[in-house]
């Protein structure tokens, strides 16, 4: 299976590495705007939040979030495209490849495009003092490539459910932008409601910057397991439902 | 049938409650070009998408090789032709060879010499490196059948392979067709076009509404179902005028619009009455199986 799972993996890398200086420019350069618009100038008026200096506060956030978009974007609008408009899905089923490894191929290699944009925003982020313990900051690329795998296995769930591309506007608005916002990115999520806190809690980017901010940062680091297990769990339960959902779709 | 390559036994398949196939029994020969005939519709694609375990079989025994229709060690055996292009846009011509080779586990060493000589077999050498974007549909659809051929299958599905493409384009693909024949493959093709089912078929099946109307070699069909010849009548000619030019022959007549068709064992009598109608335009010809697949399923238009 593992065998038949990267060449799913292969196929979509040659593609990418065709456009990887466009590609990457892109997985790069908002993240990159963030961490200097907001984590230089608001950081200058804000100056420490969390105990840690702004820019150490953002970076681990941007860090999360951008796994969060760069997987979330392959595993909705390139993968769509390869199920429904290009049909390529279809032309690996006629081949000893089935559809959780394809699936399983496509949340891999989102995951692996998370890990690529994320490694280049970790070196800004470096350069830029927003890592303030540069020893453990290499952790940090496990955490991008687990939640890259949690966030690409929920999109590729949506992506099976999708009756066009506009339906993912849904998605956005319902659940992407309200993580980037409410989970700790930007300030720490003490600062909510306790009826908000709870929600928060159950999103999956909430434990992505929670893992994530104390490898970065001099804070001290809770309940790790409970924060990787939430973040494995959503992409274990995203693989099978996305599989059972695209089958549904597809073999019909 | 001991020996067949695909065996249907009572296969079924039901969409939504609607049973679309209803209970088809044939066996496919190894070695031979076998062609499922229908209109729009039928089953055919159907027949095709549960073999290759894309559509769950609903009901029946449908085995390939002996193993169940989808079973992924069978599918390593099978070459695919989609009707619709699945080509990678994203890659060249070569490169699609090389991307889907992997997709049966074959490394670029393995795969390379071997795109190479389909790329010679399909006509494409010389497009290796063109994006497939800017290939003609005859191409692409040469590129689809030289890709179905990467694993070196036993057994190659193609799913209505001519549809939209230039005289030219077809004949080329007829040749390569039969090329694989004599190479000893085992073809399975689905086609609307009579011409190509006489010119590739050895044996054949008719489809309307997921059931077997006709079976047998083009021959076969054509003996059992239309008499040899044919003459079409057109041009102002009345019923009665027809009747009597048919006056003690023994013709089969069909009137369809503006045109009779008047099948006989043989029509040299009737032909040079015809000739003797001034303004009759009229056209005798050996009957083919658009003749049979005509007589068989109807003439009236499937939407």
């Amino acid at each position: 299976m593992a065998a038949r799972i990267l060449a799913v993996w292969r196929r979509n890398f040659m593609v990418w590495r065709k456009l990887a200086a466009v590609s990457l420019l892109g997985n790069f350069g908002d993240p990159f705007l963030y961490l200097l618009g907001l984590g230089y100038g608001l950081g200058l008026y804000i100056g420490k939040m969390g105990g840690i200096p702004y820019m150490a506060f953002l970076a681990s956030g941007i860090l999360c979030s951008s796994a969060m978009n760069t997987a979330t974007f392959e595993g909705l609008y390139s993968a769509f495209t390869r199920m429904n408009q290009q049909h390529t899905w279809e032309g690996m089923m006629a081949t000893p490849l089935g559809l959780a490894d394809i699936v399983a191929g496509e949340i891999l290699w989102a995951a692996t495009k998370s890990l690529i944009s994320c490694a280049a925003i970790l070196i800004v982020a470096l350069l830029l003092g927003g890592v303030q313990t540069p020893v453990t900051a290499w952790l940090a690329l496990p955490v991008v490539f687990l939640s890259g795998l949690c966030f690409a296995a929920i999109a590729l769930v949506v992506c099976a459910l999708a009756p066009s591309y506009d339906f993912f506007i849904y998605y956005f608005t319902l659940l992407v932008t309200p993580m980037f916002l409410f989970c700790g990115v930007f300030y720490p999520l003490a600062a909510l409601p306790h009826a908000a806190q709870a929600v928060a809690q159950l999103l999956p980017l909430t434990h992505a910057v929670a893992l994530m901010r104390p490898l970065l940062t001099t804070l001290p680091l809770h309940h790790a397991w409970l924060h990787l297990a939430v973040l494995a769990a959503y992409a274990a339960v995203g693989f099978v439902l996305a599989v059972r959902l695209a089958s549904r779709r597809l073999l019909r | 049938m001991s020996g067949a390559v695909v065996s249907a036994r009572g296969v079924r398949k039901r969409f939504d409650g609607r049973e679309v196939i209803c209970g088809v029994d044939f066996d496919i020969r190894p070695g031979i070009c076998f062609g499922i005939l229908g209109p729009n519709g039928a089953g055919k694609t159907t027949l095709i998408r549960m073999l290759l375990g894309m559509s769950p079989v609903s009901g029946g025994d449908y085995t390939l090789f002996g193993r169940p229709a989808g079973d992924r060690e069978v599918r390593a055996r099978i070459g695919v032709v989609p009707q619709m292009d699945n080509l990678d846009p994203d890659f060249t011509v070569r490169q699609n060879l090389i991307v889907y080779a992997r997709y049966f586990g074959l490394l670029p060493r393995q795969a390379e010499p071997r795109a190479e000589e389909l790329l010679s077999f399909a006509e494409l050498s010389q497009r290796g490196d063109s994006p497939v974007s800017s290939l003609s549909g005859g191409m692409k659809r040469r590129l689809l059948i030289a890709r179905s051929l990467i694993n070196d299958p036993d057994l190659v599905m193609l799913d209505e392979p001519t549809t939209g493409l230039d005289p030219q384009a077809r004949h080329l693909i007829w040749q390569r067709l039969r090329e694989l024949k004599r190479r000893g493959k085992t073809l399975v093709l689905t086609t609307h076009y009579m011409e190509e089912a006489e010119q590739l078929c050895d044996e054949l099946m008719v489809l309307e509404h997921g059931r077997i109307l006709a079976r047998g070699s083009p021959g076969q069909l054509k003996q059992a179902h239309v008499e040899p010849e044919v003459v079409e009548l057109r041009g102002g000619i009345s019923d009665a005028g027809v009747e009597e030019l048919c006056l003690g022959l023994d013709i089969r007549r069909e009137h369809v619009g503006d045109t009779w068709f008047c099948y006989g064992q043989d029509a040299r009598l009737l032909v040079s009455r015809c000739a003797e109608v001034p303004g009759l335009i009229f056209v005798h010809r050996p009957t083919n199986l658009e003749d049979v697949f005509l007589r068989l399923t109807g003439r009236e238009l499937r939407d």
